[in-house]
């Protein structure tokens, strides 16, 4: 009420009225500027110079200012400025460079008053003295701004901007005789309008083009200027060196930028390119704006308050050939669609979590963080009563601890370290990684390992002749792999364990490797079919029978090749090849419980493992010949591989996938075996495994990942004489001539790796320095440094 | 043969470590030697059949070779690379090994080699461009050796031709070169073609593609029309050239899309403008006997294939048929414009561009031909605007008269034929201009022209996006 009192005050009793409105014009228009009266506004463009008069309903158009038959460029207005003395005075820049003043009281149609040719260039601004009546400046594309006397016929002063274009020239509305330029290289530039011989003070203000600034209509000293680098900046100019008070990072280049008046910390922009609105922000708010107009189609060019005592009222002009009149109470606040929450996790895997009060309390169960209570930073700041946005203003903060212990992945580090990749025959290499995988609990991986080890390394496989020829020499072979196998006396409890009990009759299924639905019913049709000698139904019971993938697949490869009476007996000597011969009942068990052969077939088979009968022998051959290749599991492989990666363990799927490298890359989809290495990598990076990532990277075959090694590979150094970067080679410096790295030790330079200590910065070679703190704990350059290196 | 022993790598050298670049030459001098020894004995032997095929090939693999090392001993910017090649390359001659000689005449067949720097005697600034060049390219092209008369602005080409072929973006590096070959092929560029194809394989490209434009995947194949427009007459790209590339692809990945074909955009402007400087300087065919890259010798290819209707090609502006309006730069301009559109489209190369505009543009040493303390800002405008204009792009603020006064008629017509097309430049065209004019200057005009054609073909296109998106 207060505010509005003063705002009828000012307007000297008549208060502003309207609407949010908008009225089409023919053509885009590049800018547009007020009346002192508040009652009309003037539209210029490329091919259009009106003015409309601001009624309560609409815009009515009252003059049209280009006459003449033939368009002249004079008349291609890139700005336009109505005097704020004299109503009857404007000026325009034309897009040739001519800059034109315009008479409204002259009787003639054509109120065209003077032309001033002096630019070579586009004219960009043109501004009016605020208190002096025929004071015009000018800033031009050639990099000069010229000042007028419109009683003259040419202009009075020049200012040379050291031909850098300039984009804005600005009056102070305070200081009499001082002007702000602001120019294409980023610089602003403080003018005396007595001396154009050189500025009072000039800075860098953005990185690129300036666009636009404007004085603080109250403050003496502010001045706000927006850039092509997205960036509205507030300079107090009252001290010595331009200080940068407030900076608004918006989302487009800002084209244009004005105070609002009687609202000290307001202002509004519009942008020049890809967004369209126009927002006022609260220069203390940097990050939402406070209000946003949403009208225009394409970009706003010219932004004017309507009156310069009335923060309500906001005319603008687009690209889109539309006049606009903005209500303030009419435009969008961000800040009401925006949630105040904020989510974060913290170094320890801690959880907080931000809302406002109201929602939190509604959901009772949770307790408030109680130690720190406190607001988040964003509405932290004390605002004006007067602000629209008192009521957001408190919100609960919730803290969510995780359990010590229980979030721990030292099994993970443990693994990532002592796992073996590569460098040594497969067999070993999954050997040693089940030996880590067991010794850190974690059975179903040391299984999964063993088992990998059978499949691409089994002796069968590795050394075909010696299972050929003697079988007991096979089993014998065999052995040791089983014996690993006997998960039931070291693994009790684990998944995979059902996978052995099917003795008991319980077909629980495990879905790590084996379709689990299928051989549920499988089972089931297998113990009723007993003895009915279907050789499907044998394929199907085997693997459901089976705890490794080898008889999944075993069938399907000796079906084609000798369909009707090898199949079982092929498949029974590689039973016993891997199963060898094996102490616990549930084997035999296990045996009599594949249920697809005809008895006489069946009493051979559950005997051939225990005694190397000839039975076996006899088939021996024909295994050989068939030999497995591992082509045969790599599908199943590779489910494997998905499954881990899916259960979030893609450490295992990584580590399976570099140990049997070619063995099963092809199998799987570039993308997916992308996806898998990037995020072990990024665990690793996350635990400060840098070493194994590196290997990992190394070792991996995907080309994007190999390259993440190669990426930014640079390490610039500066010279430790001259502080300059040393940019051709690393050890001398190409400005003071003198080799920057010298090892303490041997006194040479060193041009591979150098070490140093933080410390005193005395270092040198690797080796040597290791050797030298081997005896000694002073630094090797004699300064009396306790050197430290971790 | 074992070709794992016979492999020979070449990365080592780039290194700017000189006892990295030494062993990696011993090993080459090793792999080289080992190589013409076999050769010898096997010419020795009575020729057997069998070995007929291979040798014929290790015979070509070993001229490769000796090509790259010619090159090398020529080219290199580390002085010890040179005269080790050198070396080699005596070496093996004198084992009785005919050895490639160079065969064109320096960098530029318009450019008398004497009047071009040689490798070795530039200066440190000059020293480190060469370097990085090679570094990251493993050769010093011939382009690079001709815009080195302009160290300041070579860096900023550079820059972005590295940050636009080679570094992170949104488009996978094959997809990159394949445009640069579509763009160079419009021209009919067959050095910047090869060099293109060469580099797609390199970083593993599907060789289908280089069978033709139709082979490509979809998305390229959309890039064919607009790359043709853009390349001849960019005054006609409309928003609807976007659209169609676009509508193929799901709307929400339009963003992306939409970045992709700006960066498109950007390359086909960057190879277009390393074709045209290219054309003008005009030295074609490379300087040795063999192809040097080390991958299999690339079959002279037909360049009419990376592009469709062949006969489509420049028109003039103003004669053109349909009325097409005038490009307005007080409306659309690079500076307010086109640099935000870009930057936001695919980060930091606006800002390369804008750097290398600024540096083509305000390049000046004062000096023409023998005056010097020349202000050039009048004449290079002049250019600048001609080319402009030469695109239907008009400044409100310039007196066209001015052309006409500043640029005679043979300049003229040596613009227009590079700037329109690069491929029919000859030496007479740019003999007959500025006959006083020192040579450094002449490339300084083609830096001058490609930027400034650069400049237009990026306003057509940027506008045409800002229409679509707005």
């Amino acid at each position: 009420m207060e505010k509005m009192s003063r705002v009828t005050t000012a307007l000297g009793g008549s208060a502003l009225t309207g609407r949010t409105m908008h009225c089409h014009l023919d053509a885009p228009a590049n800018a547009i500027s007020v009346c002192r009266d508040a009652a009309q506004v003037v539209v210029a463009g490329r091919s259009i110079f009106k003015i409309y008069a601001i009624e309560d309903e609409q815009f009515v158009e009252k003059l049209n200012l280009r006459v003449g038959r033939k368009p002249s460029l004079n008349l291609s207005c890139a700005d336009v400025v109505w005097h704020q003395m004299d109503e009857n005075l404007l000026a325009t820049a034309a897009t040739n460079g001519v800059v034109v003043t315009w008479n409204l009281g002259r009787p003639s149609r054509n109120k065209q008053d003077q032309l001033f040719t002096e630019h070579k260039r586009t004219v960009n601004k043109v501004c009016f003295h605020p208190t002096e009546a025929h004071v015009l400046l000018s800033g031009s594309q050639d990099g000069f701004m010229k000042c007028f006397d419109l009683r003259r016929k040419d202009s009075v002063s020049t200012f040379s901007g050291q031909s850098e274009s300039v984009r804005d020239v600005q009056f102070s509305i305070r200081d009499y005789f001082t002007f702000a330029s602001t120019f294409e290289n980023g610089n602003v530039q403080l003018w005396d309008i007595r001396r154009p011989d050189r500025c009072e003070r000039m800075f860098t203000a953005h990185n690129g083009p300036v666009f636009c600034c404007d004085w603080h209509p109250e403050d003496r000293g502010w001045l706000a200027t927006g850039g092509r680098d997205k960036m509205v900046k507030v300079w107090d100019m009252t001290t010595h060196r331009a200080k940068e008070v407030h900076c608004v990072q918006t989302i487009a280049s800002v084209a244009r930028v004005k105070w609002r008046p009687e609202c000290r910390h307001h202002l509004a922009t519009c942008s020049m390119m890809v967004d369209h609105n126009i927002y006022v922000w609260d220069v203390r708010r940097p990050f939402v704006p406070a209000a946003m107009f949403e009208e225009h189609r394409d970009v706003t060019t010219g932004i004017a308050w309507r009156h310069p005592h009335d923060p309500s009222f906001l005319l603008s002009g687009s690209k889109d050939s539309t006049l606009c009149q903005h209500l303030f109470r009419d435009a969008s606040q961000p800040v009401e669609r925006a949630n105040p929450e904020g989510l974060c996790y913290g170094l320890f895997g801690d959880l907080a979590f931000a809302a406002k009060e109201s929602l939190v309390a509604t959901e009772s169960g949770r307790k408030p963080y109680a130690g720190d209570r406190r607001h988040p930073i964003f509405f932290k700041r004390k605002l004006d009563p007067a602000e629209p946005f008192v009521g957001l203003a408190s919100s609960a903060l919730s803290v969510f601890e995780i359990e010590p212990g229980s979030g721990s992945m030292s099994w993970f580090v443990d693994t990532a370290e002592r796992y073996a990749l590569a460098g040594r025959p497969l067999a070993e290499l999954c050997d040693h990684n089940a030996k880590v995988a067991r010794e850190l609990g974690r059975n179903q991986v040391a299984q999964t390992w063993t088992m990998l080890r059978i499949i691409y390394c089994s002796p069968g496989l590795a050394s075909a002749t010696s299972l050929n020829h003697s079988v007991g020499k096979g089993s014998s072979c065999g052995l040791p792999l089983m014996n690993s196998f006997n998960l039931k006396d070291m693994a009790p409890g684990l998944g995979s364990e059902t996978r052995l009990d099917r003795s008991k009759g319980d077909t629980r299924s495990d879905t790590v490797l084996l379709d689990s639905s299928a051989t549920l019913i499988t089972n089931e049709d297998n113990e009723e079919t007993e003895g009915s000698d279907v050789p499907a139904d044998y394929l199907l019971g085997d693997v459901e029978g089976e705890e490794d993938e080898l008889y999944l697949l075993d069938p399907e490869h000796a079906h084609p090749e000798d369909p009707e009476y090898m199949l079982p007996q092929e498949a029974f000597p590689l039973r016993h090849e891997i199963v060898d011969t094996p102490p616990g009942p549930e084997h035999l068990q296990d045996k009599a419980d594949s249920p697809h052969v005809s008895g006489s077939e069946a009493d051979v088979a559950s005997l051939a493992p225990v005694d190397s009968s000839f039975s076996l022998l006899s088939v021996s051959h024909a295994l050989h010949d068939t030999r497995l290749p591992p082509d045969f599991f790599s599908a199943l492989v590779c489910d494997m591989l998905r499954f881990y990666a899916e259960q979030g363990d893609v450490q295992m799927a990584v580590s399976v996938l570099i140990v049997l490298g070619e063995r099963v890359r092809k199998d799987i989809d570039e993308q997916t075996q992308e996806h898998w290495y990037t995020s072990y990598i990024d665990l690793l990076q996350r635990f400060c495994l840098w070493n194994v990532s590196n290997q990992v990277v190394k070792l991996s075959t995907s080309r994007a990942i190999s390259c993440l090694n190669q990426a930014s590979t640079t390490l610039h150094v500066n010279c430790s004489h001259c502080k300059r970067p040393m940019s051709s080679r690393g050890w001398v410096c190409d400005r003071c001539h003198r080799c920057a790295s010298m090892c303490a030790v041997c006194h040479h330079v060193v041009k591979g790796l150098f070490v140093w200590c933080q410390g005193c910065s005395h270092g040198g070679h690797l080796q040597h320095i290791m050797k030298w703190l081997e005896g000694s704990s002073h630094c090797p350059a004699g300064c009396g440094h306790l050197c430290e290196y971790s | 043969m074992a070709e794992g022993e016979n492999e020979v790598r070449w990365d080592g050298l780039c290194s700017r470590d000189s006892t990295t670049r030494e062993t990696a030459l011993e090993n080459i001098k090793q792999t080289i030697l080992r190589k013409t020894e076999y050769l010898r004995s096997v010419k020795e032997t009575p020729l057997r059949p069998s070995h007929g095929l291979s040798n014929a090939v290790s015979l070509d693999g070993l001229n490769k070779l000796l090509a790259h090392l010619l090159m090398l001993s020529k080219r290199c910017p580390f002085k010890d690379v040179r005269e080790k090649s050198e070396f080699i390359l005596k070496s093996v001659q004198e084992l009785g090994i005919r050895i490639p000689r160079p065969l064109g005449h320096g960098p530029s067949r318009f450019i008398p080699e004497k009047e071009i720097l040689q490798v070795g005697g530039e200066d440190a600034q000059m020293h480190t461009l060469f370097a990085d060049s090679f570094a990251a390219l493993g050769r010093l092209d011939n382009i690079t050796l001709v815009m080195v008369f302009h160290p300041q602005y070579l860096e900023s080409f550079l820059k972005t031709q590295h940050y636009l072929l080679q570094m992170d973006g949104p488009l996978p590096l094959h997809y990159r070169h394949y445009i640069g070959i579509m763009a160079a092929a419009r021209h009919q560029c067959s050095y910047l073609v090869n060099l293109h194809v060469n580099d797609f394989l390199h970083v593993g490209g599907d060789p289908k593609w280089l069978n033709g434009l139709e082979t490509a995947p979809q998305k390229l194949q959309n890039l064919g029309e607009l790359n043709k427009v853009l390349a001849h007459r960019p005054w006609l790209i409309t928003k609807e050239h976007i659209e169609v590339s676009d509508s193929f692809f799901e709307v929400e990945a339009l963003m992306e899309k939409m970045r992709q074909l700006q960066e498109c955009r950007d390359e086909e402007e960057a190879s277009q403008e390393e074709m045209a400087s290219r054309f003008e300087i005009e030295k074609r065919e490379s300087m040795f006997v063999f192809s040097s890259d080390d991958e299999e010798v690339t079959p002279a290819r037909d360049v009419s294939r990376h592009f469709e209707d062949t006969s489509y090609g420049y028109k003039d502006f103003s004669r053109h048929g349909m009325h097409v309006p005038t490009f307005r730069v007080q409306d659309y301009c690079w500076e307010d414009h086109g640099y935000s559109l870009v930057n936001r489209l695919y980060p930091d190369v606006g800002q390369l561009i804008d750097e290398k505009f600024h540096i083509a543009y305000n390049l000046t040493y004062n000096t023409m031909a023998m005056h010097k303390d020349v202000d050039t800002s009048m004449l290079r405008r002049a250019i600048w605007n001609y080319i402009h204009c030469m695109f239907g792009i008009r400044y409100d603020d310039y007196d066209y008269g001015e052309i006409n006064q500043l640029l005679d008629r043979s300049f003229k017509v040596y613009i227009k034929t590079v700037v329109c097309t690069p491929e029919k430049v000859t030496k007479r065209m740019y003999d007959s201009f500025w006959r006083q004019f020192k040579h450094s200057e002449k490339v300084h005009v083609n830096l001058l022209l490609i930027e400034a054609r650069m400049q237009a073909e990026l306003l057509y296109a940027l506008r045409a996006i800002t229409r679509y998106m707005t």
